[in-house]
């Protein structure tokens, strides 16, 4: 069983020291939900697990194994949500999909197929041809979350995904979210609204800000 | 390598749907090769005496015009850092990108300096040696501008600064692509700037992705 | 943390070791300028105008010398992430881009009575050139970013491949010089020099090293304590998340 470890990390943005002392863990079918308030470093952590960010301390391991030992595979293994959704205003929704899957090497065996189901999940099957310019904020975030199901990866790493979206989407999503940890996949999750998961653990960020310097 | 061809068809095709907005670099080029006639007159003597280096400035211009966008649009929009998680090597993605950007600005400029050098009354003699000097010098310009595009992601002020980091850079290309068209025109062996200006292609094409990714996964922290 | 515990150590450093550079270079540049001015000979082609040169070659040599430096300390600051890297780096930018400006400025000012012209296309003034605006890429840069440390390690990339091309610009310039000036009309210092020449040479070299030295340890000392003013204030925005 897959499991995803971190222990005793130390994130510094800029100059300023975000958290320390963080371990985290999360194992194959489970989810952690960050919460925190607003700068106590939700995304840092996330863009850690991606190896984003460099730990200033500390060390993240796959099944023991520490990630920085082969970049590629951890790259291989995660999909990554962030604040922006890399929807090319040239190409189409399809195609904009079917780029992404097609970079890994995990990918199904007819991408066209896994395009047009993840297109469906989300409810955006109909908009397949139109142009990434004249989709809305919500439906470019459809677009993004459309492209971690059309491959596979074990473990998701969602910031805010949410943002925009409608109860039907966020449905979808959670939905979406308890396939995938059915499957074995593991999901970390940083978010401001209630968000549905299966038997989700909790970080809290707050407990791990710095001790006021002196 | 099917990722490979993937991403330079990408990005390809994402120039082809902007309409071919790199092919303004030609204009460019072509406008400002027109330029110096106007400036230091129409002599044809004075003009095909130096021809190869306004042909070989102006290039060296154009090609540093299109950079800001190589990286910059990705950025923006949140798709380098899809790249940079994806399971291709950062290096092999940089260098997908340098030849779709060199495909789509590069050749075009090799196409136009004939034609720019008639119109400078060049001597016919550099005809085949300056495209052939282009041919090893705009991808070395494109390597190397890789790496100032990755270094002023984020920053205030991109373009001018972009300038100041890579003109200096293109100097050894410069001179080496003047010297070699000089010499065949003068009647010269031209094959030692040859090998030269190959030489700096595959220098650059060693270092640069490397430096290039570096650039861009510390722009990402 | 690591951020601040090497750095306690620095300013304690160079806090003892300030009056004494401070010191050296002045007695050092002083000793050169008067050998140089009043002791070693005149040339019997340049005349007076040869003084120019305990100035301008020292300078030159420390353009070179800073960025260098410089060099050094980027790999230091990207490969072990030491922070004083970074700022000795950063410390340092600015004393070469004088030094460099002062190889240019005396270089032109020396050539006048030489060659008759404010500049000439010469390959050693030329390189010194490039290296200028090497410098002014790298400040532009490093001062380009609104989080200072996106500043730093943009600039560290930028100055190692700036440094591997010193050597490459500087071969080309001067394949480009022979190409087109065969003659070189002047040589620097010449094969042999006589040590009425050299002593002052050295005095200079040496001061300006000491020089470099002291502003540069002058410079970090700032850094540092303007980074602590910023983590003040980084505290402070900070507080009321805490509650």
């Amino acid at each position: 069983m897959d499991r995803f470890t971190g222990s005793d990390l130390l994130c510094i943005r800029g100059e300023r020291m975000v958290f320390t002392g963080l371990d985290f863990e999360v194992a194959a079918g489970g989810a952690l939900i960050l919460v925190g308030p607003n700068g106590s470093g939700k995304s840092s952590l996330l863009r850690l697990m991606a190896r984003l960010l460099k730990p200033a301390a500390g060390a993240m391991a796959w099944n023991g194994e520490d990630v920085s030992d082969d970049p590629d595979a951890h790259n291989a293994r995660l999909h990554y949500v962030g604040h922006m959704d890399a929807v090319k205003p040239v190409l189409s929704v399809a195609e904009n999909v079917r780029f992404w899957a097609g970079l890994r090497p995990n990918g199904a065996a007819d991408p066209q197929a896994a395009t047009a189901r993840a297109l469906e999940t989300f409810g955006i099957s109909h908009l397949a041809d139109i142009p990434g310019r004249f989709l809305s904020a919500g439906q470019r975030r459809r677009v993004n979350l459309a492209r971690i199901i059309a491959s596979p990866a074990p473990l998701w790493l969602l910031d805010e995904p949410t943002t925009a979206l409608d109860k039907e989407a966020i449905a979808s999503l959670e939905g979406a979210i308890t396939r995938h940890q059915r499957g074995g996949g593991m999901v970390v999750l940083a978010t401001h609204a209630a968000i549905e998961a299966h038997a989700p653990s909790v970080l809290d960020l707050g407990d791990f800000e710095m001790a006021e310097a002196v | 390598m099917e990722r490979f061809i993937r991403l330079v068809g990408r990005d390809l095709r994402l120039a082809q749907r902007h309409g071919f907005d790199s092919l303004l670099v030609v204009v460019f080029f072509v406008i400002a090769v027109v330029l110096f006639p106007f400036g230091v007159g129409p002599e044809p003597n004075i003009l095909a005496r130096i021809a190869a280096g306004i042909i070989w400035v102006a290039a060296l211009l154009a090609s540093m015009l299109s950079l800001e966008r190589l990286l910059q649009a990705d950025f923006d929009d949140g798709s380098l850092e899809l790249l940079v998680l994806s399971p291709v090597t950062l290096e092999i993605i940089v260098l997908a990108k340098v030849i779709a950007h060199w495909l789509t600005t590069g050749l075009p400029l090799i196409v136009a300096a004939p034609l720019l050098a008639v119109l400078l009354n060049m001597n016919a003699e550099g005809f085949g040696v300056l495209v052939l000097a282009l041919f090893l010098g705009t991808p070395t310009l494109s390597l190397i501008g890789a790496v100032g595009a990755g270094l002023i992601l984020g920053s205030r002020r991109g373009g001018v600064l972009l300038s100041l980091l890579v003109l200096p850079l293109y100097i050894p290309v410069l001179i080496f692509g003047v010297g070699a068209v000089d010499a065949a025109i003068g009647g010269f062996a031209f094959k030692a700037q040859i090998m030269i200006l190959g030489g700096l292609f595959l220098g650059t094409l060693a270092l640069c992705p490397w430096a290039t990714a570096a650039a861009i996964r510390q722009a990402l922290e | 943390m690591h951020r601040f515990a090497n750095p306690k150590r620095f300013m304690d450093l160079s806090r003892a070791l300030l009056p004494w550079t401070a010191g050296i270079s002045v007695v050092l540049i002083a000793a050169g300028l008067y050998l140089a001015l009043f002791v070693s000979p005149t040339d019997y082609q340049q005349g007076q105008s040869v003084r120019m040169m305990y100035v301008h070659v020292p300078s030159a040599w420390m353009s070179l010398f800073c960025y260098t430096f410089m060099a050094v300390a980027a790999a230091v600051a990207l490969i072990w992430k030491h922070p004083l890297a970074d700022l000795a780096a950063k410390s340092a930018a600015p004393i070469g881009t004088c030094f460099t400006f002062l190889a240019l400025v005396t270089g032109s000012l020396w050539g006048k009575p030489m060659w008759g012209a404010w500049w000439v296309w010469d390959a050693r003034l030329t390189s010194v050139l490039i290296l200028f605006f090497l410098y002014l890429g790298y400040m532009a840069l490093i001062n380009a970013f609104d989080d200072p440390t996106r500043g730093f390690r943009a600039a560290s990339i930028l100055v190692l491949v700036g440094f591997i091309n010193v050597p490459i610009i500087k071969f080309s310039v001067e394949w480009w010089h022979t190409l087109h000036q065969p003659a070189s009309v002047i040589k620097m210092g010449g094969p042999a020099i006589h040590p009425s020449m050299l002593a002052p040479l050295l005095l200079m070299a040496v001061g300006y090293t000491t020089y470099f030295l002291w502003v540069l340890m002058v410079r970090m000392r700032t850094e540092i304590l303007a980074g602590k003013i910023r983590a003040a204030r980084l505290r402070q925005v900070r507080a009321p998340v805490k509650g």
